[in-house]
């Protein structure tokens, strides 16, 4: 099939950037849109030219390592699917894609497609765990979780950290993020103990990190590969009340 | 350095030999350890796991990944389980039948006291990580969740619905994350490990590229620990992430540590088969679905009829004929190699002919879609997505794909490299899985490497060395950022009109081939000599667009692939020198007359440990096994 990819170019984050247009013009359906960036790549080097600068790695959707708008979507208009398990007999013969960068305050740019997501792992550090340390874990059957509970974590758990949540904020929110985190702890016994502080310490590390606050319009749960519930927000908000 | 040290394996009965062996290890007073700097290289399972205990227990802590979060580590796809042996299974596990498993799984190629170890620990990695908040799968009472996989007889897997590694990671990396925020660990991401600094014939540190500005930064350390995973993307195509890579333990062989075992590679017979050029990876299907599925190809060679018109009577359940007892669940070694034979044979499907059926159509008329959908739908959303079609009414179509490299760096007992001061976790190290590992048992060893056994050996291995602190300004750490500098300039400036990949797919091609599935002596001896021929194409035609300095992924590329060549070579000696078949090994001259494995334990039982020479004729030490808790026999899985 054709193709036509309309990329955000920008070398480096203090110069200016623009869209570039490049047709692919014989490519397989059967591809990724990442394979076909790759192949676009290739013709690029053989030209002599610098390739498109993107992030992956795993390939399947797990790492959280991809991530860009396809023509404004975060992931593409796919639901439950990060880019690179978005395959091209999802557009038609001849489509003109718009791929453009994250765009968020707490995401500076780095290059192209490319941005700097770490203010995640810094919410993390700011509470996203249960304070135990190694050796010391009584028998993982001692207190008994429930098949529903352990579920419902396991629900939050699976966030894979890509900020497409943020990036479809209209504040740059990382609530979603937050609160997947939050419920995933504190559905289980073993985050009860710092259920509270948790809560209080990721939030205002959220605003410190430049992330706004919740502008309620649920985009994040649409882009949301991993379809983690807004409703987590809401709960999320009660349980700084507790 | 030369000659193979000794592996330190505990005396005595192997039972409890880790627990008596602990209880020797010297130990540093906490004050002390708050003035020692350690390098952990890699934030997959190993390496977060080490680092979140070694901080925690004082030390500091430097942690690089090539990542640009520690979350990303390759771990995070692991997908059907994590085994451990525990005492409440209702099937009768234990420690000693675990120990047996890994040991026959890995056809007598591991040590005993390892795999002891490995079983004796497990039950306490399970309970370490339910600590963590890790989501283990629940029984409706609320304990403990497992299930059988791959290879095993028994219930034993604990597992987090399709994304089990997901889980163990975001623990490890959870905890680590505690630590930086208490200042015990120094988080530097998007570093890619370039050589290894020793001193004195001692690891001392690292040169690493910042890949975003592409400067060389030395860190040194007292020790450095490697956790920087598997090597299967030699083969190009693999079921792993597009740059794991082993560049951090090819450049510590280069600095003198022994790589044992480099052609146990195993290939993974249930992947989502390969179609177009252009297709980056082989994406796996955990063999959980074996479980459920059942494998098959038309009894007919050449048989074009779409799956569901092929009745019945005309199917080849393969496995499940050959194979009576474990049928499906046979281990991946075999499963892999019959599959390919068929296909060869011309019986395969799909483009090329090459793939068979994994069909759970059966099990969804049985159970129904919603109870198949509970137990493996990310993966079954997974196929679809990528292959188009529905899983729940038509069979999968799979095929064989590299998938984890047992061979890794060699190690004594305590997970010391040859070099002293280098530690080796995870999938980087050659322990405990021998010639193949069973499913489900890479995460336990792992975690059972980061958190509970580097952790005691290092501490060890510092109370016993004396060296003082060193600068980056040392002259062992100026050559080395001369000689990786030097390195990138020659890919860099090199005027060639090829790109990295179109290498990459070539060395890929030839390797399954020559060191894949079924290796044979003429096709290894004639591999070494295409892989040195497609190294010389390479150095003198590799077009590298960009400079040094700045974010340049195609410089990433070449650098690994670089290293790729070397190992590929040592892999091809590897398989030719062992002239016998033995778990993910097979070789074509050493088969009995029904075309199983013929195992030589009179002159391989032992562990080849390959020592580097610049003259490109590497040294082979033989370090010898000794089976006292189990005897030798021949795996059968009829
Ligand atoms: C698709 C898939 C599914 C799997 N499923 C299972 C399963 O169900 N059960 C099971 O037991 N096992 C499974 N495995 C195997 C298992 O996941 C791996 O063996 C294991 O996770 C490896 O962990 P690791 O910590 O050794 O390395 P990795 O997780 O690969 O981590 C390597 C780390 O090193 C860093 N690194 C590497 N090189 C460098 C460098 N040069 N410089 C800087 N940093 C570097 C990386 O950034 C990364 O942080 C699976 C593997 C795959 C591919
Ligand atoms: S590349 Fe890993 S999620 Fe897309």
């Amino acid at each position: 099939m054709k193709l036509t990819l309309r990329i955000w170019r920008q070398a480096a984050p203090n110069q200016a950037g623009n869209y570039d247009s490049h047709e692919l013009t014989k490519v397989s359906p059967d591809l990724s849109l990442l394979e076909a960036l790759d192949q676009l790549n290739e013709q690029l080097i053989n030209n002599g030219e610098r390739p498109v600068n993107f992030e992956h790695d795993c390939r399947e959707g797990i790492c959280g390592s991809c991530g860009f708008l396809v023509n404004g979507q975060a992931h593409g208009p796919l639901a439950a699917t990060s880019v690179c398990q978005l395959y091209l007999r999802e557009f038609k013969d001849g489509s003109v894609l718009t791929l453009e960068p994250w765009r968020a305050r707490a995401f500076p740019l780095i290059q192209d497609l490319m941005v700097d997501r770490s203010a995640l792992d810094r919410l993390i550090a700011a509470g996203g765990y249960c304070s135990t340390g190694t050796g010391q874990a009584p028998d993982g059957n001692a207190l008994p979780v429930g098949r529903q509970q352990a579920t419902s974590a396991f629900d939050t758990a699976t966030c894979i950290g890509c900020g497409a949540c943020v990036a479809s904020c209209r504040n740059a929110s990382a609530s979603l993020f937050v609160a997947a985190k939050l419920a995933h702890l504190g559905q289980l016994p073993q985050g009860q103990p710092e259920r509270s502080t948790r809560a209080q310490s990721m939030q205002e590390r959220m605003t410190q990190e430049g992330f706004g606050s919740c502008s309620s319009n649920l985009e994040c749960e649409a882009v949301c590969p991993q379809e983690i519930s807004a409703d987590w927000i809401s709960w999320m908000h009660r349980e700084s009340l507790r | 350095m030369s000659g193979l040290p000794s592996a330190r394996i505990p005396t005595g009965p192997i039972a409890d030999a880790w627990r008596r062996t602990k209880e020797g290890l010297p130990l540093i007073s906490p004050l002390r350890k708050g003035q020692i700097d350690v390098l952990v290289v890699g934030t997959g399972l190993a390496g977060a796991s080490a680092a979140a205990t070694l901080a925690q227990q004082g030390y500091r802590v430097t942690v690089l990944s090539f990542h640009d979060s520690p979350r990303r580590a390759h771990s995070v796809a692991a997908q059907g389980g994590i085994n451990a042996a525990r005492s409440v299974a209702v099937d009768g596990d234990s420690i000693s039948r675990l120990f047996a498993d890994t040991l026959k799984g890995g056809d007598f190629r591991a040590r005993e006291a390892g795999c002891q170890r490995l079983a004796e620990i497990s039950s306490g990695i399970i309970d370490q990580c339910v600590a963590q908040g890790v989501p283990f799968a629940r029984e409706y009472g609320g304990s403990l969740a497992t299930r059988s996989f791959g290879g095993a007889l028994v219930s034993r897997t604990f597992y987090a619905r399709g994304q089990t590694g997901q889980q163990l990671l975001y623990g490890a990396y959870q905890a680590m994350m505690r630590q930086v925020e208490l200042g015990h660990i120094r988080l530097l991401t998007r570093r890619d490990v370039l050589e290894l600094i020793t001193i004195g014939g001692v690891a001392r540190g690292v040169v690493a590229r910042h890949l975003l500005n592409g400067e060389l930064e030395v860190y040194t350390a007292r020790t450095v620990v490697l956790c920087s995973g598997g090597y299967s993307n030699v083969y190009f195509l693999s079921t792993n992430a597009l740059k794991s890579n082993a560049s951090a333990i090819w450049r510590a062989h280069r600095k003198g540590a022994l790589f044992a075992n480099p052609c146990f590679t195993q290939i993974h017979p249930t992947c989502i088969p390969s179609g177009d050029d252009f297709q980056s990876k082989l994406t796996l299907m955990s063999e959980s679905l074996r479980n459920d599925g059942r494998i098959w190809l038309p009894m007919q060679a050449g048989d074009m009829r779409a799956a569901a018109d092929i009745p019945e009577a005309e199917r080849d359940y393969f496995l499940e004929r050959m194979y009576p007892t474990y049928g499906n669940m046979t281990p991946r070694d075999v499963a892999s190699r019959r599959a390919r034979e068929l296909c060869n044979k011309g019986h395969g499907v799909g483009p090329g002919g090459r793939s068979v059926f994994l069909d759970l159509t059966d099990a969804v008329a049985r159970d129904g879609k919603d109870a198949i959908a509970a137990r493996y739908g990310n993966l079954m959303t997974m196929y679809q997505r990528i292959s188009g079609d529905d899983p729940y009414t038509t069979p999968m179509r799979i095929y064989p794909a590299p998938h984890y490299t047992m061979g890794g760096l060699w190690v004594d007992y305590q997970l010391m490299s040859s070099i002293p001061g280098l530690f080796v976790l995870g999938e980087a190290n050659y322990s405990e899985h021998g010639a193949n590992r069973l499913g489900a048992s890479a995460l336990m060893q792992g975690l059972a490497d980061g958190y509970f056994i580097a952790p005691a050996t290092v501490t060890a291995y510092l109370a016993n060395s004396s060296a003082k602190e060193i600068s980056s300004e040392h002259p062992n750490c100026r050559e080395a950022v001369h000689n990786t500098q030097a390195r990138i300039n020659a890919v860099v400036n090199n005027r060639g009109n090829t790109s990295v990949d179109s290498f990459h797919r070539e060395l890929g091609a030839l390797m399954i081939d020559r060191c894949g599935i079924s290796r044979h002596a003429e096709g290894l001896r004639d591999g070494i000599s295409q892989v040195q021929t497609l190294e010389q194409q390479f150095k003198a035609e590799v077009r590298v667009p960009g400079e040094a300095a700045g974010p340049n992924a195609e410089l990433e590329k070449a650098l690994r692939l670089d290293d790729f060549f070397g190992l590929a070579q040592l892999m091809l000696r590897d398989a030719l020198a062992r002239e016998e078949s033995c778990g993910a090994h097979f070789r074509e001259e050493h088969q009995s007359c029904e075309g199983e494995a013929l195992r030589d334990d009179v002159n391989f039982a032992h562990i080849a440990a390959w020592e580097y020479s610049s003259t490109g004729k590497p040294i082979r030490h033989a370090e010898p096994l000794q089976f006292t808790a189990l005897k030798p026999s021949t795996r059968s899985y009829k």
